[in-house]
């Protein structure tokens, strides 16, 4: 299979991107910095992300907002012009096709930037179920993630208006004389942007974003560890079609509105089933995992008590580089998820002592005005 | 990619052998092998007085992204191990020749020493593999 490459494909290439297969893409998995340190960059000043992999689509047509809470558990008829959701494709078993983010365009059209890995599906449930929306896919539209404390002082150049902007809000907007939607958003628990630009000028505007000495690029490697230590889920890793979001720790992303006691309680894929959820709490749900020393836990590897039973597995793990130590994230037993809860993870036949952490093991650190 | 010292000898699975001036050999994983790993967080050494045959595991090296087996590029009994990886692992992508070396063997059977690649050969077999 040929892997599709972004319009910045060049560029990481010029800039010594190692570079990986991801979800399709040829995509750069870090720069000659490393991971590490790419992380601590973005921790500590800012970094400049490609995520053009992900999918652009436009919804629009008359009573879009009704026909997307038919899909998603989320209020989306109460949310503001350029104000943005994060929300989750639902399925009949209570379970998530995919994670995404909705920002409100106009009173009959939304902006959605959906999972990369689950991009083709998701434009087939939509299109399959937004019956009289006008659905538009936007190929040719790059996606760079600006992120880290010194994000907002590069847009206050780059974008005055953009340099406004609150957490979860989006404007459209001109940098360098092209036309851009820029969104106070992102992944790694720091307050930044994505912006979404044309792709004929993205390599242009990654450049001159690149130009600010506060920033350098950043890879997908140090993204998932951005994202795992602010105790944010990936599709595939803490989510699945198996794995509803009461279980996932996200109740939070169903509205009030939409819940059994709402204004418009159900109507979403799997309501029925996450309801009881809700109420009778699932037997596993999602925590941190403190590892003791240096050695690193994996995903996939399982989780055991004291008395040697398996008690859950690891969905994500990887190397806290704010925090100097490995961490993860696992599905376990709901009766051991309390903070401090000793157990053991068995790495290659190791039991290593771990700790179950509260999460985000470091803190996030939004821009909420 | 750095040249490897040309004193070295080099496993096909990146493990270098140095031949000391007291006998002994000490082993380290080559620059190719660190910069294909990426950052290392983790080492794990055979403990000193095992004894270890060519070719057989000998310790683990984790980077952020994956858990890699090192294996013996010689045999012979372990006579020191690098305790500064326990706290500094990051130095084996900083000095992998050097400060970054593994542990220390009496070598068994110097000869094994013969079947390695020599560093011209090693590095053109992992061009090969780019």
């Amino acid at each position: 299979m040929t892997l599709l490459t972004t319009p910045l494909d060049g560029l990481h290439r010029e800039l010594g991107a190692k570079m990986v297969p991801f979800a399709g893409y040829d995509m750069p998995v870090q720069y000659p910095m490393g991971i590490i340190k790419e992380h601590l960059q973005t921790r500590e000043s800012a970094g400049l992300f490609d995520v053009s992999h992900m999918g652009q689509v436009l919804i629009e047509g008359q009573g879009a907002a009704a026909m997307l809470e038919s899909l998603v558990p989320v209020d989306i008829e109460s949310l503001g012009i350029d104000r943005q959701t994060y929300a989750l494709l639902t399925n009949e078993s209570g379970g998530v096709l995919d994670d995404l983010i909705i920002t409100r365009w106009g009173e009959d059209q939304f902006f959605l930037v959906v999972n990369a890995a689950c991009k083709a599906q998701d434009i087939s449930h939509l299109q399959e179920h937004l019956t009289g929306q006008v659905m538009t896919v936007l190929p040719d539209q790059a996606l760079l993630a600006l992120q880290g404390p010194a994000a907002r002082e590069v847009m206050k150049t780059l974008c005055p208006e953009a340099a406004q902007l609150v957490f979860l809000q989006g404007c459209h907007s001109t940098i360098n004389g092209v036309e851009v939607y820029v969104t106070c958003s992102g992944y790694t628990g720091e307050d930044g942007y994505e912006i979404s630009v044309p792709g004929a000028h993205a390599d242009a505007l990654a450049r001159s974003i690149l130009s600010f000495e506060q920033v350098e690029p950043i890879g997908l490697g140090a993204r998932d560890s951005l994202r795992l230590e602010v105790g944010l889920c990936l599709y595939g890793h803490e989510l699945s079609t198996t794995i509803d979001p009461v279980q996932a720790g996200l109740l939070w992303s169903i509205s009030k509105a939409r819940r059994a006691d709402g204004e418009r309680p159900g109507g979403f894929p799997g309501a029925d089933i996450i309801f009881n959820h809700i109420e009778n709490k699932p037997a596993l749900r999602r925590v941190g995992l403190s590892v003791e020393g240096k050695r690193p836990v994996r995903d996939g590897q399982l989780v055991f008590n004291g008395d040697g039973e398996q008690v859950g597995q690891i969905c994500s793990a990887g190397y806290g580089a704010s925090i100097g130590r490995p961490i993860a994230m696992a599905y376990i037993k709901r009766e051991l998820g309390e903070p401090g809860t000793a157990l053991f993870v068995d790495v290659r036949g190791k039991q290593l002592p771990v700790t179950v952490t509260r999460m985000p093991f470091t803190p996030q650190r939004y821009y909420r005005g | 990619m750095s040249n490897v010292p040309s004193e070295l000898k080099v496993a096909s699975s990146h493990e270098w052998a140095r031949l000391e001036e007291d006998g002994t050999v000490t082993v380290g994983i080559t620059d190719h092998a660190q910069e294909a790993l990426g950052d290392v967080v983790f080492v794990e050494l055979p403990e000193t007085g095992d004894t270890i045959a060519a070719g057989v595991e000998a310790g683990v090296v984790e980077s952020v992204k994956a858990a890699s087996d090192i294996y013996a590029p010689v045999g012979g009994e372990v006579i020191a191990v690098n305790e500064q990886l326990e706290d500094e692992p990051e130095t084996v992508n900083s000095d992998p020749y050097n400060d970054g070396w593994f542990y220390k063997l009496q070598p068994s059977d110097i000869t094994e020493l013969d079947a390695l690649l020599s560093p011209d050969d090693y590095q053109a077999k992992c061009a090969e593999e780019e």
